[in-house]
């Protein structure tokens, strides 16, 4: 059995799209009053990650990937083949599903064995290419393993094994850490994030943990309402977010509005002073431990942006404080506990929030 | 030892205050006694002195061999259609679902003698397909050993569709996604995926509709008839015993309650626990 899947044979004769090799899909479910909309292409190698709330559907878009929802519109080719009417059955796809679902009544190896078996290859073939598979995820002395007693990384493992056994060209992945607890998921991370870089074809994962997306994939793909609302590298969206889902993902205070030099005048409320020279539609973001509160207004300060708020609500933040303030500006502001102590920070009661220039960052719309 | 009991009287105190109210306590043991007193009583009227005679004459052997091997083929009947009957009610999507449904279970409420006369009506030398099957095949299925099996079949076979059915019910169906996706069809999936999973559910079904199967009476001696040797079953042969040779009868029922209590003993685990 070989180790390496062959790369693709390219069917002259086909018209080659944009990336003929790879994926190139416009998935349209429509599921009642809910209605999925994305695009998404990736080549081969690329790990793309969707992200999204629950309910943005992020496990649809999957699901129609795999064949095991119809697409209402839309297209979907791989490596210049068009997938729309292949049963799910005869797809080169592989899925990693989220509590991984391996098969209770087989052994781990039988569990990886059973793809290649389905697909054609002899009792003793498909046992071996298990086999192998599981030496190569570490868990070769579990290979007479039921699932149940299988630790959860163990399991992933696996299921991982499992998708990879059929030699599929597209890897899709839903939630693949939701069902660790958070000291596995670190290791499991890791562990991961190697064989999606060992993958060859193009892997789609699906999470709602902007760290998962960000440290497994190469290329996001923010989904909200069944639409992309953002797209990019990790690093790009995390400093440049869209979307107020996005900014709280990554902790940042988001404001939309019209910029005029220094200055940004926000859709809603007052304007904000930047460093940044720009015209036109802008966003502006600083993180919340920018912000400094203050019991009265504060009057000696060289912070030029400077709100009347109330506190709507404080939570602890690892070992700081969160609050949440509305008023002219709603954001949300880091403190120490000392601090909060000192200024009596209740709900219910008014402070005054100052950000620096120096501290925010514009950029267009 | 009695330090340890003593613990554990003290660790579960009866409190007087929670005791059970008188107005459930009376009617519940009047129930427990109604349900009883006559398998005591086939006990205690049993002719324990003759019951080794009685058992080892050849007729009761001949009826329960008969009654076993019936029962057990129509179980095996009602297995290979049934099983498949209910994943179709189950998982497949169609039109008038529910009205099949309710068809399937109809028989579990029939009076059975009532499913006797329909076989009749059906399978009969004249009945609607029997005058086929008796013109072009030479088959006649009334007062035959094949007839009690349908008989039964016709009766039991619906207990295991609704075991199984609930059984796949709550088996979660993603499995069978993940077969597919595993490159699996639809038959690969169920045989290698859903039936392992569901096996326990078959199982209690395929032991339920075996018990029903062997106390089939109703639908047998109508459809069947009361034939020693052919469709002559364990029920028949108590029945008939009863009005000639009452300690015969009783020695019959006894081989049948102890066969039964085998079975309650067999499904403890699934379902004395459970409740």
């Amino acid at each position: 059995m070989r180790r390496v899947p062959e790369k693709p044979e390219k069917t002259p004769g086909t018209p080659s799209g944009p990336t003929a090799e790879g994926l190139d899909a416009h998935l349209v479910v429509d599921r009642g009053a809910f209605r999925l909309d994305i695009a998404l292409t990736a080549a081969p190698g690329d790990v793309v990650a969707l992200l999204g709330p629950n309910g943005a559907g992020k496990t649809t878009a999957l699901r129609a990937l795999a064949g095991l929802t119809p697409l209402t519109a839309g297209r979907l080719r791989l490596d210049g083949t068009d997938l729309h009417r292949t049963p799910p059955a005869s797809r080169p796809v592989g899925v990693v599903f989220q509590d991984y679902l391996l098969f209770p009544h087989l052994t781990a190896l039988d569990n990886v064995a059973f793809g290649p078996r389905c697909r054609g290859a002899g009792k003793a073939a498909a046992r071996a290419l298990a086999a192998e598979w599981l030496e190569r995820m570490g868990l070769a002395e579990h290979a007479g393993t039921r699932p149940r007693h299988l630790s959860g990384g163990q399991a992933q493992r696996v299921a991982l094994a499992r998708a990879l056994a059929t030699h599929p060209r597209l890897l899709l992945l839903d939630e693949p850490l939701a069902a660790l607890d958070a000291r596995t998921r670190l290791e499991v991370r890791a562990q991961l994030r190697r064989h999606l870089d060992a993958f060859e074809a193009v892997a789609v994962l699906v999470t709602h943990d902007p760290l998962d997306a960000m440290v497994l994939a190469d290329r996001l793909v923010v989904v909200e309402h069944g639409l992309v609302v953002q797209e990019g590298t990790p690093a790009d969206i995390a400093r440049h977010p869209r979307t107020d889902y996005i900014a709280r993902l990554v902790g940042l205070n988001l404001y939309r509005g019209r910029a005029e030099g220094h200055t940004v005048r926000l859709d809603a409320g007052p304007a904000v002073s930047t460093t940044e020279h720009l015209s036109g539609p802008a966003f502006v973001a600083f993180p919340p431990g920018a912000v400094t509160l203050y019991r009265d207004r504060p009057t000696g300060s060289s912070a030029r942006n400077v709100w009347q708020c109330a506190v709507a609500g404080l939570e602890t933040h690892g070992d700081q404080i969160r609050a949440e303030l509305a008023g002219e500006l709603p954001l949300a502001a880091d403190l120490t506990t000392v601090a909060a102590a000192e200024l009596d920070l209740r709900p219910g009661a008014p402070v005054w929030a100052a950000v620096k220039a120096a501290q925010t960052h514009a950029y267009p719309a | 030892m009695t330090t340890g009991r003593q613990a554990s009287r003290k660790a579960h105190p009866r409190t007087p205050g929670r005791g059970v109210p008188l107005a459930l306590l009376v009617p519940a043991l009047l129930g427990l006694a109604f349900l009883l007193v006559p398998l005591l009583a086939l006990l205690l009227r049993a002719p324990w002195r003759s019951l080794p005679e009685q058992l080892t004459s050849p007729a009761v052997w001949e009826a329960l061999r008969l009654s076993l091997v019936c029962a057990t083929t129509a179980t095996a009947l009602s297995l290979v259609v049934g099983v498949p009957l209910a994943w179709l009610l189950a998982r497949a999507d169609f039109p008038g679902r529910g009205l099949v449904r309710a068809l399937v279970t109809l028989p579990l409420v029939l009076p059975p003698v009532v499913g006797g006369v329909a076989l009749l009506l059906a399978l009969g030398r004249n009945g609607v397909v029997g005058q086929w099957l008796d013109a072009w095949f030479g088959i006649t299925l009334p007062f035959t050993t094949t007839g009690v099996v349908l008989a039964e079949t016709f009766v039991a076979m619906p207990f295991l569709v609704i075991s199984v059915e609930g059984t796949l019910r709550a088996a979660d169906p993603r499995y069978e996604e993940a077969a597919t996706t595993l490159g699996a069809s639809r038959f690969t999936a169920f045989r290698r995926v859903t039936l392992p999973l569901i096996a326990p559910g078959v199982a209690a079904g395929a032991v339920l509709a075996w018990a029903r199967a062997l106390g089939e009476f109703g639908a047998t001696i109508t459809f069947a008839g009361n034939f020693p040797g052919r469709t002559q079953t364990m029920p028949l042969a108590v029945y008939l015993a009863l009005q000639s040779d009452p300690a015969a009868a009783i020695a019959l029922s006894l081989v049948l309650l102890a066969v039964s209590v085998a079975v309650l003993a067999g499904l403890r685990d699934r379902w004395m626990r459970a409740v």
